[in-house]
């Protein structure tokens, strides 16, 4: 898995709460047995115009998105679906941080075996970062894992919380399968005491 | 918190004592990552692929293949099983998991197998469902067997890929949520009506976080099917797992099935351990009543969006702040829904009843009662999918399927269908769906699509009248 230390990247503001999984990447495209080559498939259903053509008030289709690796939103990101075709999709088309109030439970813990790292701040902190990123072309925020912080260039600097296992297993970019087979032997003695 | 084994505790605190592989039971902490172990991974052919392929890249063996089976479901077509597959691509993931199965030794009910079904019914129906249990699959609505009394909760690919490798998952311990309602449900207020309340209520993240356990009256007079369709919206609520505790009902459901425990009743003696201990405390616990709860129809493109079948679609000005303004008025403009109307007015132009939620056979046996003697109206279009091959047969042997195909509906053969589409079985843009699945997200069931999610009884109401009608004045 990708490592994730620090990332500064220019911030894209998607003021809309409960961002599905199934608008993330709708299911047309989760019959691929790969798991790259999503990002063009992202948001596709908001991407378009119903006659096929791009849709120019999509967030991420105006010109100031371009190149964004930081995505804010709303609340409850990522509910729906157990598919990590969503963050496999975001990964993909360049995001590595997720900005919101809450997230789903199970896309929040898919992020983190791919390599993106999901903040979550309070209401008002979110409400706060809508508003740089509205008031300051080509905004950009700073995500410091090893620090724990997110910062802009304007002042703006919060701590954030990952649990320190999560976050481990980020910053060294861990391969989760390998660090449970290192407990091999428990997982014999378990079976061995339920056989 | 660290619980002794003598303290009160609850059924999820128990089957989680019961599975810690590491740190070791009663050194767990909160926010510290668990070893739990895995009793059952389902697998189906959309989350699976990259997993298998991911162990063949590391050279890694499936550690435990006797505890992992295997369907087709998502993308299966629903019609004549003796025709070849036409979408090459869907085609090509169902062949995928064939070969998977057969290189990895994995258990497969394929498609022209007689107990081939969607995942979430099969596993209850076949018995390896059982009360205790850890149960995991690649698919969010894993949350169903709760209903049994089992801890079970979707998980991503790289975690289906990880439970293959090494029969356990890396967890951190949820909170836990009781939703506990009393009293009667009124007549005609179905299991689905019962948990498209509850959902409205407490919202799409209310249960973000927790385990949600359903207590009360209600559930303990449900049948095991009804059971079901409410751990099975769990996730709609925004909780991983759902679960109700075993009693009689479970243990009677089981008896007999095919790959329950050989001494199974010395397996009912453990289960009757399970339930929530008298004074075990929950994080946080809800209480509603029964006879709050009416027919339910959701209006929006969250499944907490939701009305009583005679109430009013709300404008965004019914809701309190900013972001739940949005997102109505978003909603709004994609059902093309002004605000304001009876949601009993709509008209509607295609019906679903069938999926994971309410594609069982309890579920078509209320259907068809309602349908019997009727014809859908003639601007719409309605089909049944069973949940699984046996459903199907067992609905062919009571005679459903002549009951529905005289009333016009089209009868198909099992999977998940027009839940999400990912078949030939989908909406066009702008049609209206009385449908008995779970989500009704913008595109859920095709680009385009407005779902309103229903009880099955509700669903062939619609379908008769063209619109929605309260099942309670129906005749």
């Amino acid at each position: 898995m990708k490592a994730f230390t620090t990332h500064t990247g220019l911030v894209v503001a998607m003021d809309r709460a409960n961002v599905d999984t199934d608008q993330i990447i709708p299911k047309q495209f989760l019959k691929r047995i790969e798991r790259t080559g999503f990002g063009e498939f992202l948001f596709w259903d908001w991407t378009k115009r119903d006659d096929g053509s791009p849709n120019p008030d999509f967030e991420l289709n105006k010109p100031a998105a371009k190149g964004a690796s930081v995505l804010l939103a709303r609340r409850n990101f990522g509910c729906g679906s157990s598919r990590e075709h969503a963050p496999w999709a975001l990964e993909d088309f360049g995001f590595r941080v997720i900005i919101a109030p809450s997230f789903a439970d199970i896309f929040y813990n898919n992020c983190f075996k791919n390599g993106i790292l999901p903040i979550q701040l309070s209401e008002e902190q979110v409400d706060e970062l809508f508003q740089r990123a509205a008031q300051h072309p080509g905004y950009e925020l700073t995500a410091d894992l090893d620090a724990c912080t997110l910062s802009d260039a304007h002042g703006f600097s919060t701590s954030i919380e990952v649990q320190p296992f999560r976050r481990h297993c980020l910053l060294n970019g861990l391969d989760d399968i390998g660090l449970t087979l290192e407990h091999e032997d428990k997982i014999s003695a378990y079976e061995a005491a339920h056989a | 918190m660290t619980a002794s084994a003598d303290s009160p505790r609850t059924l999820f605190q128990k089957i989680w004592d019961n599975h810690l592989v590491h740190p070791e039971k009663g050194h767990s902490e909160e926010g510290r990552q668990t070893i739990l172990y895995v009793d059952l991974q389902l697998v189906h052919e959309v989350t699976s692929a990259q997993a298998f392929e991911g162990l063949r890249l590391a050279g890694r063996k499936v550690r435990r293949p006797e505890r992992t089976i295997a369907t087709a479901d998502h993308n299966v077509p629903t019609s004549d099983r003796s025709l070849p597959i036409l979408d090459q691509i869907s085609k090509q993931q169902i062949d995928t998991l064939r070969n998977n199965c057969q290189e990895f030794g994995i258990k497969h009910y394929d498609l022209n197998d007689p107990n081939q079904g969607i995942v979430h019914v099969i596993g209850p129906e076949l018995g390896y469902t059982q009360p205790g249990m850890t149960i995991v699959c690649g698919d969010s609505h894993t949350s169903t067997h709760g209903a049994f009394g089992a801890l079970a909760f979707g998980i991503g690919t790289s975690e289906v890929e990880h439970v293959l490798a090494t029969q356990t998952l890396l967890q951190f311990k949820p909170k836990t949520l009781e939703l506990r309602v009393d009293g009667e449900l009124p007549p005609h207020v179905t299991a689905k009506d019962f948990i498209l309340y509850l959902i409205g209520q407490i919202t799409t993240d209310g249960g973000t976080g927790y385990c949600i356990e359903y207590t009360g009256d209600v559930v303990r007079g449900m049948s095991m099917e009804q059971r079901m369709t409410v751990c099975n919206m769990s996730i709609e609520a925004g909780a991983r797992s759902g679960m109700i505790a075993p009693d009689e009902t479970t243990f009677e459901y089981l008896r007999g099935r095919q790959f329950v425990p050989n001494d199974f009743d010395a397996a009912v003696e453990l289960w009757k351990q399970l339930p929530t201990d008298a004074g075990a405390k929950y994080d946080k616990s809800l209480t509603f009543r029964a006879a709050d709860i009416a027919p339910q129809v959701t209006w929006g493109t969250n499944p907490g969006l939701v009305v009583p079948v005679d109430g009013k679609v709300p404008t965004p000005g019914d809701f309190d702040d900013a972001t739940e303004q949005k997102t109505a008025a978003g909603a709004l403009d994609y059902m093309g829904l002004q605000g304001g109307e009876p949601i009993s007015g709509l008209k509607i132009d295609r019906v679903f009843i069938g999926s994971c939620t309410n594609g069982r056979i309890e579920d078509l046996r209320a259907a068809a009662a309602v349908a019997k003697g009727h014809k859908v109206s003639s601007h719409v279009s309605a089909m049944i999918v069973p949940g699984s091959g046996q459903v199907k047969q067992q609905a062919e042997a009571e005679g459903l399927d002549r009951v529905f195909q005289e009333a016009g509906f089209d009868w198909r053969e099992a999977g998940c269908s027009m839940c999400l589409a990912m078949n030939p079985d989908k909406l066009e843009p702008g049609e209206r769906c009385a449908s008995t699945s779970n989500r009704n997200f913008e595109g859920r069931q095709g680009k385009g699509g407005r779902t309103h999610l229903v009880s099955p009884a509700m669903a062939a109401a619609a379908a008769v009248a063209g619109h929605f009608v309260d099942i309670r004045h129906w005749s």
